[in-house]
């Protein structure tokens, strides 16, 4: 049998090396790297995601917390949690790291032209709705934000929340407790919502967090009148191969490294109420 | 193919395999391994399992010799083919850090060259299933399309299937039906074994027609169809009718327990099964760290790190995992490849140390929550 | 106090117009009014103080206060901010309640204060006025343990 001689590039499954151009804490244990830019990198359209190897350690989904295209270089926002994730934040200027990728569909950003799209972001959740949020910026849209961290010290890109702010950008950010020097919410994200829903028919959202506040930010989008097409979310499994051949990633019948991670919610939502599918 | 069915005697069929080896190929048949039929290298049908059949239940395979002599009396072998052409471990690439660079090396693609004899109709089934999954897409699994476009399939027609096989209520067996270069009949004799020939393609006409043999009289024909029509009547077990993806409705069914109750998720369904096509990568290093590589590596859902994600596995509990496996086999899978990724081989009811039977559990599963219990 | 809120007609208007009285019957709203006054509050002032009896509580009409606690040798602990239009003070719906937590100006508030000790008696005397309160009420008690729980299971925490 004849296979096409561009299918049968090893690419997919071959990191590519890359250096470190920077690395900077976000919080206590989370970091971002820019990483120097390679011209498959320009198709990393926000939403979508790489696969980072730290050489003899392994391998890792990472999203895109930046836009490649506009900023002629990559970054990626890592919370140490594992081995692989720990080794890649661990990792200095220079260093060199695996890359592949971009893989996956990403947030529908050509479909929202118009509309009024809410942005949903839960603790590392923010770090793939960024790139979303500064390419509406970018084209004169005012996206709403509304974002929610466990403590203000965990409240990612304070830096970006402030620009989008002075942008006109309504951004609603809210920690689970908080002291006295915190000037924003203090509570849970599906109760800012409602208000921030002015136009149901004409809002489409953007929903990226732990699994349980996605859910429960859903339930808040549908009460709003949000129509369940509208509401994309950004789903997390296992992923090893990324290019939908190694199995993981499944979540009922899709492969999320092919067809998500972000999905319409009313694709998922019946799985979403299924434990431990 | 519209040539006339020939005729292949025992020393026909080792010119084919002389044939293939001395055209490059690595000739893999059935050979009497211990205690089981085993896949391995064949030089002549001195190397087949002459007198041997086998006998398979669920939590059972042993192999039971024969009167009659014949070189392809089992049903099937306890590995399928996608040992050699999805091998259970393979080396990705190599890195060398050296001075601040990273010297990354894909390992070769693999160029041996398979010719298999004596593949099942649900094996060749199971193989277009796999064709589908790792060549069908959008990204091509490039070591797994190199083996595959060189690959000979000699197919031999199944005579006497085990009481584990359902392919027939697959729609997957047992005649072979497309896909193999030839496909052989096994007439058995006291004189010995002929084999009814047909060509599957240009190149097993080619082969053939280098080989000694002689038309088919209508007689050897004839007694070709009743070898199929026998494996058609003794096919043990049926897969219930209906639509599986009914499965996809009712994911919290009683019977999702009754089975995790069972299921020691062990994983060697998926390990034994032609189409389970999982895999995972390990990452090693040397002890400097300066020397790494990955390897790809067959995974089962039936390991709880199947789905870790950080903090812990997605599928925790054996059920979850036991659901997760049958509904992608036979409903997801439907979605995902558009075939259903089951052919009705019953390796995994044999190969289950408790026995269970994915037949039986779609029966209870069509039987509906209220006739169970 | 503004000047237009000391009106009795404007009290009435702003209390129709808050969103946990929406929709009362005018009847119903009479009654609350009758133990409704306005009230003003500058930044750090407590509109509750833990422990103290539930006498007072107030729908906000502008600004946000902080709920919080205080611990032994650290900073006081905010776990909820609430808003315009929404209830600081739902513990008076139980007779001889104590207020569990302290509530803090974090800018200057303004609020429509409910004299909860007459509106419980009221709801007592009315039990039709006490079941339309109580719907109005029993959402945000709702909300709040949902988002307790949010909170308690602490989803961006470390998932190890």
């Amino acid at each position: 049998m004849a296979i096409p001689a561009e299918r049968r590039m090893v690419d997919a499954t071959t990191p590519r090396p890359a250096r470190v151009l920077s690395r900077r804490r976000e919080a206590e244990d989370v970091w971002t790297l820019a990483v120097e830019a390679g011209p498959q990198d320009l198709d990393a359209a926000p939403g979508r995601f790489a696969m980072l190897t730290a050489f003899g350690v392994g391998e890792i989904p990472v999203s895109y917390s930046g836009d490649p295209a506009a900023e002629g270089r990559v970054i990626h926002t890592i919370r140490a949690v594992g081995a692989v994730s720990r080794a890649l934040a661990g990792l200095e200027e220079g260093a060199m790291l695996g890359v592949r990728g971009p893989f996956g569909k990403g947030w529908p950003l050509a479909e929202v032209e118009g509309r009024e799209v809410i942005a949903v972001a839960g603790g590392l959740g923010l770090a793939p709705v960024r790139p979303a949020i500064r390419r509406l910026v970018a084209r004169g849209e005012r996206p709403t934000l509304v974002y929610g961290a466990r403590s203000p010290a965990q409240a990612l890109f304070r830096e970006d929340l402030a620009d989008w702010r002075a942008r006109g950008v309504e951004v609603e950010a809210t920690v689970d407790h908080a002291g006295p020097d915190w000037r924003g919410h203090v509570g849970v994200v599906p109760p800012l919502i409602a208000r921030r829903v002015r136009d149901p028919a004409r809002t489409v959202a953007f929903v990226c967090g732990p699994e349980v506040m996605m859910r429960f930010a859903a339930s808040a989008l549908l009460e709003a009148g949000v129509a369940a097409e509208a509401i994309h979310i950004s789903m997390e499994r296992n992923m090893k191969c990324a290019v939908g051949l190694c199995g993981h990633c499944q979540f009922g019948g899709d492969l999320l490294c092919r067809d998500g991670p972000v999905a319409p919610l009313a694709r998922v939502a019946d799985r979403l109420h299924v434990a431990e599918l | 193919m519209n040539a006339p069915d020939l005729v292949l005697t025992v020393e026909g069929l080792d010119a084919l395999i002389s044939a293939l080896a001395g055209t490059g190929f690595r000739v893999i048949g059935p050979t009497p391994g211990e205690g089981a039929i085993v896949h391995d290298d064949v030089s002549s049908t001195d190397d087949l399992p002459r007198g041997w059949g086998d006998e398979q239940a669920p939590g059972r395979y042993r192999l039971r010799p024969r009167d009659d002599g014949a070189l392809f009396g089992y049903a099937l072998a306890p590995q399928s083919w996608k040992r050699f052409l999805h091998p259970p471990r393979e080396r990705l690439w190599s890195a060398r850090r050296e001075g601040g660079e990273v010297d990354l090396r894909p390992a070769p693609l693999p160029e041996e060259r398979f010719a298999f004899i004596g593949v099942r109709a649900c094996e060749l089934k199971a193989i277009a299933v796999q064709d589908r999954v790792l060549l069908g897409g959008a990204h091509v699994d490039a070591r797994y399309a190199a083996r595959r476009s060189s690959l000979f399939v000699v197919a031999v027609n199944c005579a006497d299937p085990a009481a584990t096989c359902f392919c027939s209520s697959m729609q997957t067996g047992p005649e072979v039906g497309e896909g193999h270069d030839v496909v052989l009949t096994e007439l058995v004799s006291a004189e010995g074994s002929r084999f009814l020939a047909r060509a599957g393609s240009e190149a097993g006409a080619a082969m053939l027609a280098g080989l000694p043999s002689r038309p088919a009289t209508p007689r050897e024909v004839a007694a070709g169809a009743e070898v199929i029509a026998g494996a058609e009547a003794r096919m043990g077990r049926a897969m219930p009718p209906g639509d599986p993806r009914a499965l996809l409705a009712d994911l919290e069914h009683p019977r999702w327990d009754d089975v995790a109750a069972r299921c020691l998720t062990c994983g060697a369904c998926t390990q034994v099964c032609p189409t389970c096509f999982c895999t995972t990568v390990e990452d090693t290093s040397d002890l400097s760290g300066r020397e790494t590589a990955r390897d790809q590596r067959w995974d089962s859902c039936f390991a709880t790190e199947f789905s870790f994600i950080h903090g812990g596995a997605v599928r925790a509990s054996g059920r979850s995992r036991y659901r997760q496996w049958l509904t992608h086999k036979l409903a997801t899978w439907i979605e995902q490849f558009g075939t259903s990724g089951c052919v009705g081989c019953g390796r995994c009811i044999a190969w289950c140390p408790v026995g269970i039977d994915i037949t039986e559990e779609m029966a209870a599963f069509a039987a509906g929550p209220e006739d169970e219990r | 106090m503004s000047s237009d809120a000391t009106t009795g007609a404007a009290l009435a208007r702003t209390l129709a117009a808050h969103p946990l009285m929406a929709g009362l019957p005018p009847a119903f709203l009479l009654e609350v009014e009758a133990c409704a006054a306005p009230a003003e509050f500058p930044e750090g002032a407590r509109l509750l103080r833990e422990g103290a009896p539930a006498a007072v509580a107030h729908l906000l009409l502008s600004g946000r206060v902080a709920l919080s606690v205080d611990a032994p040798g650290r900073a006081p602990l905010t776990f909820q901010t609430v808003g315009p239009g929404e209830v600081v003070g739902v513990s008076w719906l139980v007779p001889e309640a104590c207020w569990a937590w302290d509530a803090t100006a974090l800018g200057p508030v303004a609020s429509i204060a409910l004299d909860a000790v007459r509106l419980r008696d009221a709801c007592e005397a009315d039990p039709a006025l006490g079941y339309a309160l109580m719907k109005r009420f029993v959402p945000v008690l709702l909300q709040r343990l949902h988002a307790t729980r949010m909170q308690v299971l602490d989803v961006y925490g470390d998932p190890g």
